[in-house]
């Protein structure tokens, strides 16, 4: 590895110490930046030889700590490995490198006529590996799906350092979707060195509308007589009164005067399907009592509605000093009742919340504000954002729709899966990371004994030794 | 039961019980009784069934709402549970994904006797690892399927097929693939190829009209007879064989003229008359970064012929297998490997 690829200076090794999670910090021991996959493969390993635990990062964007450090382990940085190997528009898919930016693809395959799909709001920093990693979402899930159907195949280094390879360029690879189970497992099954990801065509046309609603209600309405209607909207995004507020303060968006809720409504596709899509959306639109409708027909006019939804998690931070970004998913039709709780809670508790969601497939960003000099608001506001966080599971949700559970959200996988669920899911983690160095702490709030031989294992296990019951 | 040492085949109605390799389990776990549609939310586009639930009973109830589970019913009479171990996929593929996308919750028996459920009720989780995508595929080899939650489609208001038999069957599919009809299915048969295209009626018309102009064809609101089922009769060689979409040429050539299925993502089913035809098929694939699976054939054709082909990760595969079913309790042998 190259010098500068090995960093063990305390003074550097601080920047390194938290992803977007800031109020998690920790210095880890080294950080190396391979350069390609066999240096990240050679650092793994001797990680593996050594029992030391690594952690992966990508551009530290992450949510919910899933590039924390560990303080005795190495932080695996891979933002050197930023090529894009191929781009194939006629097999609909791109061969990448962990460390490229989201958006990179993107630009890559317009030009053919093609684009990635999954658009995290983060994307123009965010990293491919990154998005393995957390099975990253965005707004267009609902129609689009996430990372984990745009990505059809990986080279992976294992965390006893073996190049592997899942999946590839066609579908249905025989034998188990292991990278099934490797996207979203949040780096605990070990480092993607490259990525083969399915390009999707460029749609004909895109619509984009924005209508305010008196009320959340009203807008969630509208949002149930869509989907009823049989539209899947590439998007639908809504933002609440305060929320609102905040993108005006902030970006000047000019979004409908005293709309208590608005929606933003994306569709594409054929020109003449959205056409004959547009109608029922507006026409629902307007008999739930939505106004001041805009529609974008082109680049520039799309990037002006998107504007003050976009700037939303940037906007609350000029309206309030300190906020929790929180994200949880509930069924859509619960969406009246929980916002109806949420506001509950905010009123009696005194700490506001602004509300962003994906309105299409009930995935909540709830902005908990808060002013940490006050005593006390600290912890009323996380008190809140676990509240929030329950709601959602009583509501039969969850407790991460696309941040990830990272070290934030581990405490309270066991209100969302049994400890039968979990040792279950860690079966798959013993199988991939038997001496658990990979990442480890995060996902998981009690690790799992792996009850296996520890070391390197090569070839199949010789089951019959095992005395572990008779085969006939 | 699972304790008792025995070797065990799930089944729901048996009808890809002779898919994989021949097993001769101790005891056949059949699931068909498990039949219920448990829950439909149609305001949540989510059902969850039981694993023994025919998809044709649940495309009943889910239809009352004017909505869809977006599988095909490739083989007659097959069962959710059967659907998922063996991820049988047909021509709504393309346009809705296979069903690894649309299975947003599972609930399984490990062979240690344990229950366990991953995902949940929400299309949108990522809590915990996916055990639904590593328990598709995975022919009965890892745990007992017994529930499973789906996002659902809206039925289309209008459907539309365009058929034709193209001097360049290939040409022919890439210029629909790539082209801005956003077809729904792309399907050849031999030299056939049909289209489907599906949505609201004004944009299903222009979006067929763009088909035609790029391959002409005859318009039909019902599909083919061949539509959605496998090309091969009980007693052939039936084959699975996977491509990148610039292989389709090479690979529909090769696969000589029984061949059907899903051109439109690089997955078609073939007709083998002689076991050979599966190794020069295999070469070719491979060659387009694909693979030839044998799905179907009298087991002593099996015995012959490497049914699974060549698979990468076989280690860690086994590594998983043994941390799901150390005892080598469920389907053993039946998979890739010998697992």
């Amino acid at each position: 590895m190259p010098a500068d690829g090995v960093i063990d200076d305390p003074a550097r090794l601080r920047t390194y110490e938290c992803d977007g999670l800031t109020h998690y910090r920790v210095v880890p021991a080294l950080v190396v930046i391979p350069e390609d996959a066999d240096q990240l493969a050679a650092v793994v390993r001797a990680c593996a030889d050594h029992r030391v635990p690594f952690v992966a990062r990508g551009s530290g964007t992450g949510l919910s700590g899933g590039a924390l450090p560990h303080a005795e382990g190495v932080l695996v940085v891979t933002s050197r490995m930023r090529a894009i190997r191929a781009v194939l528009p006629d097999d609909q898919r791109a061969v990448v490198e962990p460390g490229v930016i989201n958006l990179d693809v993107t630009r890559a395959a317009t030009p053919y006529g093609y684009y990635y799909a999954p658009d995290p709001s983060s994307q123009q920093i965010c990293s491919i590996g990154g998005n393995v990693a957390e099975n990253s979402g965005g707004a267009h899930c609902l129609k689009y799906g996430f990372t984990s159907t745009h990505v059809l195949g990986a080279d992976l280094t294992t965390p006893q350092g073996d190049l592997v390879r899942l999946g590839g360029v066609a579908p249905d690879s025989p034998g188990y979707d292991l990278l099934g189970a490797v996207v979203g497992s949040e780096g605990t099954l070990g480092i993607a060195t490259s990525v083969t990801v399915r390009l999707v065509r460029l749609p004909e046309e895109v619509r984009t509308l924005l209508v305010g609603f008196a009320s959340t209600d009203a807008a969630g309405a509208a949002v149930s007589a869509i989907i009823a209607a049989g539209v899947v909207p590439a998007a639908i995004e809504m933002m609440d009164e305060l929320a609102i507020w905040a993108a005006e303060e902030a970006v000047q968006c000019n979004y409908p005067a005293g709309a208590g809720a608005v929606l933003v409504i994306e569709l594409d596709g054929p020109a003449a399907e959205v056409a004959a899509e547009y109608d029922d959306v507006a026409r629902l639109c307007r008999e739930h009592g939505g106004f001041d409708e805009r529609i974008a027909t082109d680049a520039a006019e799309r990037a002006l509605i998107w504007k003050g939804r976009k700037s939303a998690f940037a906007a609350v931070g000029r309206i309030s000093p300190d906020y929790i970004v929180q994200d949880g998913v509930i069924p859509r039709t619960a969406l009246p009742e929980v916002l109806a709780a949420i506001a509950s809670l905010s009123e009696s508790s005194g700490i506001r919340v602004a509300n962003v969601f994906h309105a299409g497939d009930g995935n909540l960003h709830p902005l908990v504000l808060f002013d940490d000099s006050v005593p006390g608001q600290g912890e009323a506001a996380e008190e809140l954002s676990g509240a929030i966080l329950d709601l959602c599971i009583a509501h039969g949700g969850s407790i991460t729709g696309e941040h990830g559970v990272g070290i934030d959200k581990a405490k309270h996988m066991p209100r969302m899966y049994d400890e039968a669920d979990l040792d279950t899911m860690q079966l798959v983690r013993c199988a991939f990371d038997p001496d658990g160095i990979a990442n480890p702490g995060k996902v998981f709030p009690t690790p799992r004994l792996c009850g296996e031989v520890p070391g390197k294992h090569k070839g199949p296990h010789p089951l019959q030794d095992r005395g572990l019951g008779e085969i006939f | 039961m699972l304790r008792g040492g025995r070797t065990v085949v799930p089944t729901g109605r048996g009808t890809k019980l002779s898919w994989g390799m021949p097993v001769e389990p101790d005891v056949l776990l059949d699931l068909s009784a498990m039949d219920r549609v448990l829950d439909h939310q149609p305001g949540d586009l989510i059902v969850h069934v039981e694993a023994g639930a025919t998809l044709a009973s649940v495309q009943e109830v889910v239809g009352r709402a004017g909505q869809r589970l977006a599988l095909d019913e490739t083989v007659p009479g097959g069962t959710i549970g059967g659907i998922l171990a063996t991820n049988a996929s047909g021509p709504s593929r393309l346009h809705a994904g296979t069903a690894r996308d649309l299975l947003i919750g599972v609930t399984v028996v490990r062979a240690d006797g344990v229950v366990a459920k991953a995902g949940g009720r929400v299309v949108k989780n990522v809590a915990g690892y996916d055990l639904g995508k590593l328990m598709v595929g995975s022919f009965g080899t890892l745990a007992v399927i017994t529930e499973a939650v789906f996002r659902l489609h809206p039925l289309p208001e209008v459907q539309r097929w365009v058929t034709v038999e193209p001097a360049d069957l290939a040409g022919a599919a890439h210029a629909v693939i790539h082209s801005q009809a956003v077809p729904w299915a792309v399907e050849v048969d031999g030299s056939t190829l049909s289209v489907l295209v599906g949505g609201r009626p004004a944009g299903v018309a222009a979006r067929v009209e763009t088909v035609r102009s790029l391959i002409g064809g005859s318009v039909s609101d019902t599909a083919p007879a061949w539509w959605g089922r496998y090309p091969w009769q009980p007693g052939e060689i039936g084959l699975k064989v996977t491509c990148a979409l610039s292989g389709l040429g090479e690979v529909l050539a090769a696969a000589g003229p029984r061949v059907r299925g899903s051109a439109g993502v690089g997955v078609v089913y073939a007709v083998a008359e002689q076991v050979d035809v599966v190794h020069r098929l295999r070469a070719i694939a491979a060659r387009h970064g694909g693979s030839v699976v044998v799905v179907d054939a009298p087991d002593e054709v099996k015995m012959a012929v490497d049914v699974w082909g060549p698979v990468p990760a076989l280690d860690l595969m086994r590594r998983v297998k043994e941390q799901f079913d150390p005892s080598r309790r469920l389907s053993p042998g039946r998979f890739v490997g010998g697992i």
